[in-house]
């Protein structure tokens, strides 16, 4: 019998408002946790290279400064942070914090579910394989067989595979997603009685959101990640699991993405919210900690007509944690004239995902570089790798 | 995939289920009605080591729960605690009716004949019988399985007979409290009559509120029907669904039923049943319910009309009503004016995702099934729980306010977050919704950020919350 305690020391998933997470135990002290942003994230206003002279205008109104209202933070005189990413640019400065840009994984056309199934499964192409590089990691590494957990939620493509690793949802709605919602509201357009009715309901929910927030505080940080990676911190900290994956959805901006502020500064202060919770939760674990923070593809470099941004190729990714030899910038920059770009919209991939994958499971988590071309990343051995990345 | 296919699994039916759409698309009409050729389906325990009693079987155990309910309120009087005896008692009725409605989701979620379950259901809420009052909790589930699903095709007047006698129906409109006051047993005890169930079976069950009977006539249904009871002979033979006739509480002498003459005794009260059964006004009220249910809120008067007469001509045939129902212009039409009920949107949201599975841990199954069940008090309906006799609303409008619908579609995501990664999303939604599914739908799914938006997407959509 399984019972809660033993579910999570051997393996568990949290999930809460707008994202999940699932772990696996492994030999050894040094951790793994691989967080998934599911939805494209616009590497550009993460990491926006603000000393391109170029930047500011193709931006226009995302573009954003080093200097006004909601300066960007700097990383090293040329790309900085964006302004809700406090606590990374704090890891940066520690040299905790390493950032990749013009980073993407093979894939070359802009479906969400082909992208995610690329970066999940560390394959070429969609679909060319079933299980997932971690899971396949994890069975490179030796994890002890993990028993099967008979509750509902399922572990992400990523986890799947031989070496078993499953997840728990506690039975509560989802923290509402602001964009879901908006998408749900446009399918409701031409219906004279769903449309009218989620219309008035979600303004009423944003009539007693506006009355609660207080107005003294206008940076009000959207906390809604903190339990899913508090919990995870927690879990990792103790002797049960080694490996964690969270999800985190949400930022598929393609309406009003906003700079400094609006709602992808509000996404991106959750997430920065989120890792500095695992952080603490971590305590003395935190420096046997490697982060990888990735997305299944960028987003355009130009704004589209509706104030956001649309599916796009190179973009950014963060290494981050205690275990990490940060404090740099990896980007093979090619500027950002049209000829520069990918299909003339997008950021050029320059370097390839599964890479930094490798590098870290290579250097933090002990695998073989042998087991890693042929078993976890087939078909990668043509990807540059990174090195030192792992103090 | 034809769209009467689609729709025929969709407005007739309870959701596809994986290949069912296909399978429809051969001949809509013929796939529909052969689900209702036979008896409805019977549902099955989903506890293993649970059952599903009879009607005269949970008589037997009413009686003994009676029992020891008068036990422990003797033992609480003369001082002692019995907490846990007490919890014990009441937790296993409540256990009684849970495995009752799992097993009635769980036919739901997996049966080949959507078009029958939907009569049941139909049928069984026309009749009303509800949790909501506790004395018939245990028996309600025993009604739908004797009463209505044996029924579905054949004639309105058997159900109603069956319908009057079973004990949750008894129990639920308080008739086993109702005695003839000249009845033998009037005489001795002072008590008297019980309008419910008399006033309930003309108003709601047959003729409808404006179906032509007055006060008096209440009261003369009332009369005719007492002597109708629980068998509780428990220590002779027992009637197979618990009904049993009590001569000495029947008012006796000739009642006069909307101007027509009933000889005193059983056969008086069945004959007064048989012709509200066949009355003209019961079938308007019948037809008007049974197009609000399918077809639209406000259904067309040459519906009606229709649906009326072939309730007339066919002296009540169940199925003839059905197969009419199909025949009617508005049937299969493309515009899907009916959003779905909680219980309809569940189930059919089970269906879609092929939910429960079933990962060899039957507990796991019952805890996927359980799930449905809360979330379906959540959004505001569960079956045979109607807060009053007239049973849940057939209306949309019942189902689409603000609240409701912001509900409805932070559940869809809650579910679609539990799919598996490898799940071909587009095929599902092609599928599951066939030549229903809209272009922006389509292209909503095609262009969603995660798989698991694009589920909460196709569930959202106005083509899945409708039917």
């Amino acid at each position: 019998m399984i019972t809660r305690r033993n579910m999570l020391t051997m393996t568990a998933a949290l999930s809460v408002c707008g994202g999940s997470a699932a772990f696996a135990a492994v030999p050894g002290e040094q951790r793994f946790v691989f967080v998934i942003l599911r939805g494209a994230l616009d590497g550009l206003a993460a990491v926006p290279p603000y000393g391109d002279a170029d930047y500011a205008s193709v931006r226009g109104g995302l573009a954003m400064a080093k200097t006004g209202t909601n300066p960007l933070l700097d990383l090293d005189g040329f790309f900085g942070l964006h302004p809700a990413l406090i606590n990374l640019k704090s890891y940066y400065d520690a040299k905790q914090l390493a950032v990749f840009h013009n980073i993407c994984t093979p894939y070359r056309d802009r479906s969400h579910f082909d992208g995610q199934n690329v970066i999940e499964t560390g394959g070429l192409v969609p679909n060319r394989f079933h299980d997932g590089w971690l899971n396949r990691a994890l069975v490179a590494m030796g994890a002890k067989k993990v028993e099967a957990l008979a509750v509902a939620q399922t572990p992400p493509l990523v986890l799947t595979g031989k070496a078993r690793a499953t997840s728990w949802m506690p039975d509560t709605l989802p923290e509402p997603d602001e964009a879901y919602f908006a998408r749900v509201q446009a399918l409701y357009a031409g219906d004279k009685e769903l449309g009218p009715s989620l219309t008035s309901a979600l303004m009423l929910r944003a009539q007693s959101k506006a009355a609660m927030d207080d107005p003294a505080s206008k940076q009000k940080v959207k906390v809604d990640l903190v339990p899913l990676f508090a919990g995870a911190g927690r879990l990792l900290a103790g002797q049960g699991p080694r490996v964690a994956v969270l999800e985190a959805s949400g930022w598929d901006t393609h309406i009003n993405e906003g700079a400094g502020e609006g709602q992808l500064a509000r996404r991106l202060s959750a997430l920065d919210a989120g890792i500095d919770a695992m952080k603490q939760a971590l305590g003395p674990a935190w420096s046997k900690t490697a982060v990888v923070i990735a997305t299944e593809f960028g987003r355009t470099v130009k704004p589209n007509g509706s104030g956001g941004t649309d599916h796009g190729t190179g973009g950014a990714a963060f290494l981050l944690g205690g275990a990490v030899a940060g404090g740099q910038v990896h980007a093979e920059w090619m500027g950002l004239k049209p000829e520069a770009l990918q299909d003339g919209r997008d950021l050029p991939p320059r370097s390839d995902m599964r890479a930094l994958f490798k590098s870290v499971l290579a250097e933090h988590m002990g695998l073989s570089r042998a087991a890693l071309n042929t078993s976890v990343f087939p078909d990668s051995g043509g990807a540059k790798a990174f090195k030192g990345l792992i103090a | 995939m034809s769209l009467e296919g689609a729709i025929a699994v969709h407005r007739f039916g309870l959701g596809a289920r994986p290949g069912e759409i296909a399978a429809a698309s051969q001949g809509p009409k013929a796939w529909l009605l052969a689900q209702i050729e036979a008896p409805a389906e019977q549902p099955t325990p989903v506890v293993a080591a649970s059952s599903l009693q009879s009607g005269s079987a949970l008589v037997v155990d009413i009686l003994a729960f009676r029992d020891k309910e008068k036990a422990l309120n003797q033992a609480r009087k003369a001082g002692m605690p019995m907490e846990e005896e007490g919890k014990a008692l009441y937790k296993s009725r409540y256990d009684m009716v849970v495995n009752e409605m799992a097993a009635r989701f769980a036919l739901g979620f997996k049966t080949t004949r959507p078009f029958a379950e939907r009569l049941v259901w139909f049928w069984t809420n026309h009749f009303g019988v509800s949790t909501a009052n506790p004395r018939c909790g245990t028996f309600v589930g025993a009604f739908e399985r004797e009463v209505i699903r044996p029924n579905i095709g054949g004639t309105f007047e058997t159900m109603v007979q069956a319908a009057v006698r079973h004990p949750a129906m008894q129990l639920y409109l308080d008739n086993v409290d109702s005695i003839g006051p000249n009845s033998q047993a009037g005489l001795r005890s002072k008590k008297g009559l019980n309008e419910n169930l008399g006033r309930e079976l003309m108003e709601l069950f047959t003729l409808g509120v404006d179906g032509g009977y007055t006060q008096t006539d209440v009261i003369a249904m009332a009369k005719l029907l007492t002597g109708f009871g629980l068998d509780n002979n428990t220590s002779g033979p027992m009637s197979a669904d618990g009904y049993r006739y009590y001569p000495q509480r029947h008012e006796p002498g000739e009642i006069v039923l909307r101007g027509k003459s009933y000889p005193s005794g059983e056969a008086g009260t069945r004959a007064a049943i048989t012709d509200l059964a066949h009355d003209k006004a019961t079938a308007h009220h019948i037809a008007v319910k049974f197009a609000t249910a399918f077809l639209a809120d406000a259904p067309s008067p040459a519906t009606v009309k229709r649906l009326e007469e072939v309730f007339n001509q066919s002296g009540g045939d169940l199925k003839a009503l059905a197969a009419a129902l199909l025949e009617d212009p508005h049937a299969f039409a493309p515009k899907l004016t009916k959003v779905r009920s909680p219980v309809e949107l569940v189930t059919a949201t089970y269906r879609l995702l092929d939910l429960p599975k079933d990962n060899g841990k039957p507990e796991a199954v019952v805890n996927q099934i359980r799930g449905a069940m809360g979330v379906s008090r959540m959004l505001g309906e569960f079956p045979m729980a109607a807060p009053s006799p007239k049973g849940w609303p057939l209306e949309s409008e019942a189902w689409s306010g603000p609240d409701a619908v912001l509900t409805r579609i932070e559940w869809a995501r809650q579910v679609s977050q539990r799919i598996p990664p490898t799940l071909d999303v587009v095929g599902l939604a092609a599928n599951g919704l066939g030549a229903l599914m809209s272009e922006p739908t389509s292209t909503a799914i095609a262009h969603a950020s995660s798989k698991s938006e694009a589920v909460a997407l196709l569930l959202s959509s106005p083509e899945f919350q409708r039917r």
